[in-house]
């Protein structure tokens, strides 16, 4: 059993930060109606940055901070500016594409500038094992888990407790009535990409670490939150929340007791089941939308 | 297109056809590799607009039945049977594939279908990658032979580019047939209004069924001739970019026009070779443009020409109008 224990845990930190991207996928989704094929991409950048930061001779924390704020203003403010917001009253599908090229810029971009090589990246958190109920458990694991947990109770706390967070909300319900009821829905969607462009960042941080820093890493960490945010429920939060933990858990237990070559399989499968019996997701409500 | 005066079309579609026949009788091996590939592209890039231009289904499985097809034909060919009857197979089995991803369509649209597509077409990946007993896993399978057409052996790289040609011309005639029968236009119906196509006695669900199926069985035509395109296959050319890429092919190009996938797939194949002069930037260079192009025509490239056309019918009539207005005004 100890080995399901600890599969647990390496599961729900995977699944915690899939849950930071999918909750950041979602969010766009809700208020702009934007699919993200680049979202993959968008978590593998900022560890770029700051690995860049670090190189003309920034010291670590510096150098996440100006990573985070980097990534806010291109993958925050330039993303929607000159890509979202051309393209916004076409519809789905363009918008859809051309995040797909993106997606290819953005990769090729970072093969080109910095390195082809997957690069070691400084841990956040420290390093070793200490010993719960007499596993030993990688303190690396739980300081994500810790930490992604926190992130996404912040912004759970900013959506329903705050002013800005109801403004926020009813701008993605019903922009119409918000607008009428003086809700500045512009500012409130630009916030969003703001918080996605954070959220990207952060998870950039803590998974990095594990995987290291790879131009092609977007492709699975996309993939992965993409499920986790359609089983959880495309129109809510929590939903983004409980799916990603979800599909950390399934991806690490798929691994161990399914096979290593069909692993990939089973959040897939799972991901058809959901769709076709439930297709307002786990957790998700059908008709009406909410952030 | 239809400012054209007929003749005119007639005309530009002869030289096009006959440009496409002979600049390439003096290109080297690579060129006509790659213009081989556009064709076979565009064969599978026709599918899709098919099920997502004309009958209003995404999919993003495209790059699967591309992948069964190339495998039906690897495997048949490499065992003794002739290309068309591996191309019968491919057909078959991508059309029946097709039809069985067709279903959640009937209970799911948009996004949703696409999502579902997406995982099956990572999910035909994975069984390519780990069948091996049958797909030759990560090692693939090598000395795909090409075929004998006519009694002429289609090894070199130009007799083959006329194989790939040839049945471009025969997979676009028979389209233009399709998209000009009822089932085209039932097609239509589905995607304009699917709730009106049902109430006017259209079979919404088979018809959405039929949309996949034919669109998949064009893919496995195009797999079918990549094989021994390429005498080599492994899965790795057909994972999820590549049904990300012929959509992409199919958007760019165009949805929903006829020609939309000759110039997707055009954007897709080609561009990037002739950016390669730009060497590493050569895909940042074409992603910028793909951004770029969709920017400023979210319809794509026949949606500029489309525009254009219709402000010139536009003027043509207000100017007609004022004509006549005047001759009225001057009768009175």
């Amino acid at each position: 059993m100890s080995n399901l224990f600890d599969l647990l845990v390496a599961g729900l930190a995977t699944g915690a930060i899939y849950a930071l991207v999918a909750v950041g996928f979602t969010l766009l989704w809700q208020t702009s109606q934007t699919i993200n094929f680049a979202q993959g991409e968008f978590v593998m950048l900022p560890a770029f940055l700051m690995l860049a930061a670090m190189h003309v001779g920034a010291p670590f924390w510096l150098a996440i901070i100006l990573g985070i704020l980097l990534s806010m203003l291109l993958l925050g403010l330039a993303f929607k500016m000159l890509l979202v917001d051309p393209m916004m009253r076409h519809g789905v599908l363009p918008l859809a594409i051309a995040t797909m090229a993106l997606a290819i810029g953005i990769k090729e971009a970072v093969k080109q500038f910095f390195s082809a090589e997957a690069s070691p990246f400084p841990s956040i958190v420290p390093t070793g094992d200490i010993s719960i109920l007499g596993h030993a458990v990688s303190l690396q694991s739980i300081g994500v888990l810790v930490l992604a947990i926190l992130a996404v109770f912040g912004l759970t706390a900013l959506l329903n407790r705050t002013s800005l967070g109801h403004q926020m909300q009813a701008a993605a319900q019903n922009p119409t009535v918000a607008r009428i009821i003086g809700v500045p829905v512009e500012r409130m969607i630009l916030l969003t990409f703001l918080i996605n462009a954070f959220l990207v960042a952060l998870a950039s941080l803590l998974i990095t670490p594990i995987y290291l820093a790879k131009f092609s890493s977007g492709e699975v960490l996309g993939q992965a939150a993409f499920i986790a945010a359609i089983v959880g429920g495309f129109n809510q939060v929590r939903g983004a929340i409980a799916g990603g933990l979800l599909i950390g858990v399934l991806d690490n237990l798929a691994a161990a007791y399914v096979s290593t070559q069909y692993r990939a399989a089973v959040p897939m499968i799972f991901l058809i089941v959901v769709i076709l019996f439930r297709p307002q997701g786990l957790l998700g409500r059908a008709e009406e939308r909410t952030v | 297109m239809s400012g054209f005066a007929k003749p005119l079309k007639i005309a530009l579609g002869l030289i096009v056809i006959a440009g496409l026949i002979v600049i390439p009788m003096n290109f080297n091996r690579y060129g006509l590799f790659i213009l081989s590939q556009w064709a076979v592209m565009t064969i599978a890039a026709m599918g899709l607009n098919l099920t997502l231009g004309y009958a209003g289904q995404v999919s993003l499985a495209q790059g699967a039945f591309v992948g069964i097809g190339a495998y039906a034909s690897a495997i048949m060919t490499t065992h003794g049977w002739p290309l068309p009857a591996a191309i019968v197979v491919a057909i078959v089995l991508a059309f029946a594939v097709g039809w069985v991803l067709g279903y959640p369509a009937l209970r799911v649209q948009h996004h949703y279908l696409a999502f579902v597509t997406l995982a099956f077409s990572t999910l035909a990946f994975l069984v390519f990658r780990n069948e091996s007993w049958l797909t030759g896993g990560i090692y693939g399978i090598s000395n795909i032979p090409r075929p004998h057409v006519f009694g002429i052996a289609t090894n070199k790289p130009l007799p083959f580019y006329y194989v790939c040609l040839g049945s471009l011309a025969i997979v676009s005639v028979a389209v233009w047939w399709l998209i000009r029968s009822p089932w085209g236009r039932a097609f239509m119906a589905l995607r304009e209004n699917p709730l009106r196509a049902q109430s006017l006695g259209i079979d919404t669900r088979r018809y959405t069924l039929m949309a996949f199926a034919i669109g998949s069985a064009l893919g496995g035509v195009a797999g079918a001739l990549y094989a021994p395109l390429t005498q080599y296959i492994d899965p790795v050319p057909f994972n999820l970019s590549l049904s990300l890429d012929l959509l992409m092919m199919v958007i760019v190009g165009g949805a929903g026009f006829y020609f939309g996938p000759f110039l997707g797939a055009m954007i897709a194949v080609l561009l990037p070779e002739w950016l390669r002069f730009t060497e590493g930037y050569y895909l940042m260079l074409y992603a910028i443009a793909v951004m770029g192009l969709l920017i400023w025509s979210p319809t794509g490239i026949l949606g500029i020409l489309d525009r254009y056309m219709a402000a010139r019918r536009t003027k043509a009539a207000s100017a007609l109008r004022a004509v006549a207005k005047s001759r009225l005004e001057t009768a009175q």
